[in-house]
């Protein structure tokens, strides 16, 4: 009998007690299921589509010509003085990053319900896979945005080296919402009929189709900044573009909110993990 | 004894029941719920408790390194929910249970397979899921897909796979994990006998290995078959731990007071069985006449099934069957297996009906019995199945060769012709 570097290891099983156990040890052991949901998510996300991973694409180049034609021709909102196409684009892809993650992690415990009530694995996993999937979207939107700053001669500066800080930090505050909302619809199916209103008012209070230089210096400036999204968005467009003013206070704000949101969401979910398979 | 791997000490897990009925909650019941509960609350402490049902309550046993234990019980008993107590897929409400060892459960077949995935692809995702390591998983790729018997369609997507196909390749990835502890859950239920032969080939050939093994299932011939010793579990608990013939005996046997003798009352019956059939009584009729318990090998008895149908039935046909206490079948039997009597019966109109069935003396060997029930319109429909409707003793002491005192082997011990011949010189 060959179990190859699995020490014997002894195990209590017993109601667990308590709000502050993570065990993001035990995540650790199982990186390869979660390197193998997200190896899923992304085979199975495009199956059957005439577009394929097309789609990933489609998606932020269709808003951006929407938001193009709409804020920019026709209401003439602020871009900062560079062109609209990228201006967008560079909102979106964060944005986008962050809603697929959010929609995917917080469907992502009620779909694999079978599994839930079958098989042991730290249930953490599945909204992190599902959140993380996102990332090749990403990538290959990235490229397209890479294109369009070639086309509209815009240079990257020193500060790009910050974007994929930020990109991470998309992702945290994504999985910061992911894990309640995945937590909560096990309980309440009214998350999914919520989900859909909740990101799009996220999505009017998140400077992708304007500017946050728009929003009044202030109290209002502080209140807007705890959307951690607010500090996501801002931050990529300034590394990609150079637009904006560098990470501030603001974004201090938002940071801090995303850590949040993030921790919070892990106890929660740890809390609620005792008894997904009993009620799910 | 070998150090126990697995030591659980009075675990118990409670439900509500309300949750359980409606599934899941949706937010307004929540709001609904805490308000009334909070108008109640001084009233009626007590009713909140009657919202609750233990599925498990007070369990103890220990499994020994390498042992393989039967799990039995009747349907809600609390089988599973050990088993997923154990899989750690819910945790109990008290009590708690030392593991030494990794845990792999089998509990299902078929979850976690993703239909747009290739066979290839989903070996790869489930085992990874039952927590094999990847190198793991690549080493016995080929040895599952042998098992599985779907070389050919290995790039196919699985949504492509016809049930049969699906549940090999599921049961091939799970028999192939190699953990110190198998859960094995009810898997055998599934799946044509060639599969079921191969599946409990595969199980005994891991407990060969000397693996611990946990075995869940209501085929009393497997359980038999495969392990040693089993514990019998009943409204949450325990009842019993013993060696498997004598624990199959009992669970067989449990709850069949009224031996020699099942009457369906009202309710009992109805809940059951399809109108307009409806099932009255069976009976082991001596051969005084009298219903009884016990009868002897040495004489012929009666076997009668008592019952009424509120309109006529076309292609009905009763059947019995009869199994050794250990749950081996002995034979099977139906009221119109005669050609005439199926065709002067091929419509049974309204009215009370009692088929009989003559046992020939010498033909069952002593010991104890369990007869089940069955009514069907072949083929059409099944109108009531009882497969432990009642048990009874057979009593060998004047069975043919009874002057050798030695227990003889097997279900039936029937009186055979010999010649004995004197070779010629």
């Amino acid at each position: 009998m060959s179990v190859e570097s699995l020490p014997i290891s002894k195990r209590i099983i017993q109601p667990s007690r308590g709000w502050l156990d993570l065990n993001l040890r035990e995540l650790w052991e199982y990186r390869e299921l979660v390197y193998f949901l997200i190896w899923r998510d992304v085979k199975v996300r495009y199956k059957q589509t005439l577009f394929g991973a097309g789609w990933a694409i489609l998606k932020p180049v269709m808003g951006m010509v929407v938001f193009t034609v709409i804020f920019d021709r026709l209401a003439g909102l602020s871009t900062e003085d560079i062109p609209g196409p990228i201006f967008y684009f560079a909102g979106l892809l964060p944005w986008i990053l962050f809603q697929d993650g959010v929609n995917k992690s917080s469907a992502s415990l009620v779909a694999s319900r079978s599994l839930l009530t079958k098989v042991y694995f730290p249930r953490l996993s599945m909204p992190l896979a599902s959140v993380s999937a996102g990332l090749v979207d990403f990538g290959l939107s990235f490229l397209v945005l890479l294109g369009l700053m070639l086309y509209f001669a815009a240079t990257l500066g020193v500060q790009a080296w910050a974007a994929p800080l930020f990109v991470l930090w998309g992702l945290a505050a994504s999985l910061g919402v992911g894990l309640w909302l995945s937590a909560l619809n096990v309980l309440y199916r009214d998350v999914g009929y919520v989900t859909p209103f909740l990101l799009q008012a996220w999505f009017f209070a998140t400077p992708v189709v304007y500017s946050a230089s728009m929003i009044p210096e202030g109290p209002w400036r502080i209140l807007y900044s705890l959307n951690p999204m607010v500090g996501v968005v801002q931050g990529f467009r300034w590394a990609m573009l150079g637009i904006g003013e560098a990470p501030s206070l603001l974004a201090a704000v938002s940071l801090a909110m995303t850590i949040v949101l993030l921790i919070s969401g892990m106890l929660f979910f740890r809390r609620m993990e005792r008894s997904f398979a009993d009620v799910i | 004894m070998a150090e126990p791997v697995i030591r659980a000490e009075g675990i118990g897990k409670r439900y509500q029941i309300g949750s359980l009925q409606t599934g899941y909650q949706t937010l307004r019941d929540v709001m609904v719920d805490t308000a009334r509960s909070t108008l109640r609350r001084q009233s009626d402490d007590r009713k909140m408790d009657s919202n609750h049902i233990w599925a498990l309550r007070d369990v103890s046993f220990e499994v020994a390194e390498g042992q393989v234990l039967g799990i039995i019980g009747p349907n809600g008993a609390g089988k599973s929910t050990l088993l997923k107590i154990l899989a750690r897929v819910t945790e109990p409400t008290e009590g708690y249970v030392e593991v030494t060892g990794r845990v792999g459960s089998l509990l299902e077949v078929g979850t976690g397979f993703h239909p747009e995935l290739s066979g290839r692809e989903n070996i790869q995702l489930n085992g990874a899921i039952l927590g094999m390591r990847r190198a793991e998983i690549r080493r016995k790729f080929d040895e599952i897909v042998e098992f599985a018997e779907v070389e050919q369609f290995i790039d196919t997507p699985v949504k492509r796979y016809s049930t049969g196909m699906q549940l090999r390749l599921a049961f091939a990835v799970a028999a192939h994990l190699e953990p110190e502890i198998l859960l094995v859950d009810e898997v055998l239920a599934v799946g044509d006998a060639a599969f079921q032969r191969k599946c409990l080939g595969k199980m005994g050939a891991v407990a060969q290995e000397g693996r611990t093994i946990l075995f869940v299932s209501h085929n009393m011939a497997a359980i038999g078959r495969l392990t040693e010793e089993t514990i019998v579990v009943e409204g949450g608990r325990i009842v019993m731990r013993a060696p498997t013939s004598e624990a199959i005996d009992h669970y067989l046997i449990a709850g069949m007071e009224q031996v020699g003798e099942r009457v369906w009352a009202g309710d009992q019956g109805a809940g059951s069985s399809v109108p307009p059939f409806t099932p009255l009584g069976l009976r082991v009729i001596g051969p005084n006449g009298k219903v009884t318990a016990q009868v002897s090998t040495a004489e012929e008895f009666e076997l009668e099934f008592e019952y009424a149908l509120d309109e006529s039935i076309s292609g009905l046909r009763v059947g019995l069957y009869l199994s050794t206490s250990k749950g081996e079948p002995v034979f099977t039997t139906f009221d119109t297996d005669d050609p005439d009597a199926y065709r002067k019966l091929e419509s049974r109109p309204a009215g009370s009906y009692v088929s009989r069935c003559r046992i020939p003396a010498n033909l069952l060997n002593e010991g104890r019995f369990v007869l089940g029930v069955n009514a069907s319109s072949f083929g059409v429909r099944s109108y009531f199945t009882d497969e432990f409707a009642l048990s009874f003793a057979t009593d060998g002491s004047s069975a043919p060769g009874s002057h050798w005192p030695e227990p003889r082997q097997g279900p039936v011990r029937p009186a055979l012709e010999w010649e004995i011949l004197e070779a010629a010189k």
